[in-house]
């Protein structure tokens, strides 16, 4: 009897076992499955808004985009002084931001690493990392526009500036730190001073990855709207002054997309093709060059 | 803090005490262009450094000179207050507030859940090859300009979400007590839930992010013993992987909430812009502060209007700020217990 009923149990305990084991194989496939939904969930969105980004932008472009002044309501016309005012805000805040940036990292990396000014400096720089960019534009505003009792160009370019210094600092610290020291210790055995290390030894290795750094902080402002709204405002014609109210890309775009015009519209969907090609470019290129470093 | 150079080739003391010549080898004749170019060089780094920093301060007294009016006027009163009036001059900061941690919340919701299973395919699941371009095709959803997301949401998504997704909503829960509440108002397909999707959709990218980095710091030896017991990829990811990465991931996901209150363009564009604050209902068109900044503050004349504004700004400012000060420390909180653990 005891044999018998222990066979059974036995077997009682290995069809539990298996019912368990089906059970978290179960689980275990809905759980990946779940997470194949979400890649492609992700993807999905990425994909829809490309494409109506394509079809509808390319619907608006024409040679008239990037050569007409931006219209009245209901009238022909393109967004050339909006990409000129774009272009070079964005030029001049990258030729502003990039020194400072470079060179805080510099100092993040070679000089005082683990000081508390360092780290003090690190955590700050993380959160304007990530800090609503419109506060800029409210900084800005407040210090320049205020100021000078007028929006222009120059305030657009500090506050875009302002963008780029956190970004360029991030890359340019990480990227130094990846030199290797025997680089640097090979150049002070040799009698260079640090500034002369920094310089040609250690920077000039780590050259791709900041301009990568730069690359991406060019990337990030093309695409900001906020931080001009209260800066540089916009300007229907064409301007090369500074020190007036400047047309950007993304504003006029926010302008006209919000628009009941038809015609604003169309050259709002032209904006936005312009801008993300140009942004999704810059994006591409830079992940191609750090990895051909790699 | 000094600027301790730490691997100088030569000393900075240009001219030493005699003690120092008894006991060191004497100095060159003169470095060439050695020391003085290396503290000026040092100084003009740490004045970069410490830009960044003056910037943060200078964010801070510039915001809060800007708001005293309001802060003078109203103090601590503005954030609970509805009334936004600026044709009668009085203001209250809760709307915009509301609407901006409403549709964080609801870009939460959406975004955790999704984001995580991103992370878990990327570093479980996809094969090798395909996790560099598919890691990558995410990472380009952050770089899409938020003007972008903005104006394909309100020109493409809205009407789709209106028709197919608040309409039969509201029919299938119209009678019921307290979901009725939240999917009332006219569907019209702007207003805080389209905010909340398409703020999910710019953030997952970053929450994402983190977690593959976080996910990847696991020591193999840990999952590969939890593997050795038997266990399916599911049970290491739930029982291993988490709890060990647990610090990093609520710090990704406070990278994400931190990005989605200060976003700007995106919002702008859906959330309708209507200051008024009566109803629980997620189709209602509503605002948020960043919205309420960009549509109103370039039109805002000099006085109480723009000086509530600023109080807002900085109110922002400081949110954005906590968030993203937590989501730092848990980050580096898991990179200090990675070098003890493995």
């Amino acid at each position: 009897m005891s044999t018998a009923e222990l066979l059974l149990q036995a077997h009682a305990l290995e069809q539990s076992r298996l019912a368990r084991y089906a059970q978290r194989k179960r689980v275990n496939q809905i759980a990946l499955a779940l997470s194949l939904l979400a890649m492609a969930f992700g993807l999905f969105w990425l994909f829809w808004i490309l494409i109506e980004t394509v079809t509808l932008g390319v619907g608006g472009l024409s040679l008239d985009t990037l050569t007409q002044m931006t219209p009245p309501p209901n009238d022909a016309g393109g967004l050339a002084n909006a990409i000129y005012g774009s272009f070079l805000m964005v030029l001049l805040a990258t030729f502003v931001g990039t020194p400072i940036g470079v060179m805080a990292g510099i100092y993040l990396a070679e000089f005082d690493t683990h000081s508390w000014l360092a780290s003090v400096t690190r955590f700050v720089n993380d959160i304007l990392l990530s800090a609503p960019s419109i506060v800029i534009g409210l900084f800005v505003y407040a210090v320049v526009v205020t100021r000078f009792k007028s929006f222009s160009g120059y305030a657009g370019i500090m506050a875009l500036a302002l963008i780029v210094i956190p970004v360029v600092i991030r890359t340019t610290e990480n990227m130094l730190q990846l030199v290797p020291s025997g680089l640097r210790e090979a150049a002070y055995a040799l009698g260079a001073p640090k500034w002369k290390v920094i310089i040609s030894i250690t920077l000039k290795a780590a050259r791709s990855g900041v301009v990568t750094g730069v690359l991406l902080a060019v990337a990030r402002i093309a695409g900001e709207t906020a931080p001009l709204l209260f800066t540089a405002l916009s300007n229907q014609f064409w301007t090369s002054s500074l020190g007036e109210p400047m047309a950007s890309l993304p504003v006029t775009i926010f302008k006209f997309a919000m628009s009941p015009y038809e015609n604003w519209q169309k050259l709002a969907w032209a904006g936005v093709f312009i801008i993300t090609m140009a942004v999704l470019g810059l994006n591409i290129l830079a992940r191609v060059m750090t990895r051909s470093k790699n | 803090m000094s600027t301790t150079l730490m691997a100088s080739p030569s000393p900075l003391n240009q001219a030493p005490s005699s003690e120092r010549v008894m006991s060191n080898p004497p100095p060159l004749k003169t470095a060439r262009s050695g020391p003085m170019a290396d503290r000026i060089f040092g100084w003009l780094a740490k004045a970069a450094a410490l830009f960044t920093l003056g910037m943060l301060i200078a964010i801070l007294i510039s915001l809060t000179v800007g708001a005293w009016p309001a802060i003078d006027k109203y103090g601590l009163g503005f954030l609970a207050s509805t009334t936004w009036d600026p044709v009668k001059e009085e203001f209250g900061g809760l709307v915009m507030i509301y609407g901006t941690l409403m549709t964080s919340i609801i870009a939460l919701l959406i975004a955790v859940p999704v984001s995580f299973g991103i992370a878990v395919f990327l570093t479980e699941l996809s094969p090798a090859w395909l996790k560099r371009p598919l890691g990558t095709a995410i990472e380009l959803l952050a770089a899409i300009p938020s003007i972008v997301y903005g104006m394909w949401g309100l020109l493409v998504f809205s009407p789709l979400l209106s028709t197919y997704v608040q309409q039969p909503l509201q029919a299938l829960f119209s009678g019921v007590p307290v979901l009725g509440a939240f999917v009332s108002g006219p569907p019209v397909g702007i207003g805080i839930l389209s905010a909340g999707i398409i703020l999910a959709i710019m953030i997952i990218p970053f929450i994402a992010a983190v977690m593959r980095d976080v996910f990847e710091v696991t020591p193999t030896l840990l999952k590969e013993s939890a593997y050795g017991l038997g266990a399916t990829t599911w049970e290491v990811v739930s029982t291993v992987v988490l709890p060990y990465t647990k610090a990093g991931v609520v710090g990704g996901i406070m990278l994400g909430l931190g990005r989605a209150i200060g976003e700007t363009m995106a919002v702008t564009f859906v959330i309708g812009n209507f200051n008024q604050l009566d109803s629980l209902s997620l189709f209602q068109a509503a605002n948020s502060i960043t919205s309420a900044l960009a549509n109103e503050f370039a039109e805002a004349g000099a006085g109480l209007h723009q000086a509530a504004l600023m109080y807002l700004g900085l109110v922002l400012f400081f949110i954005t700020f906590v968030v993203l000060s937590l989501s730092k420390i848990l980050l580096s909180q898991l990179k200090k217990s990675e070098g003890t653990k493995t």
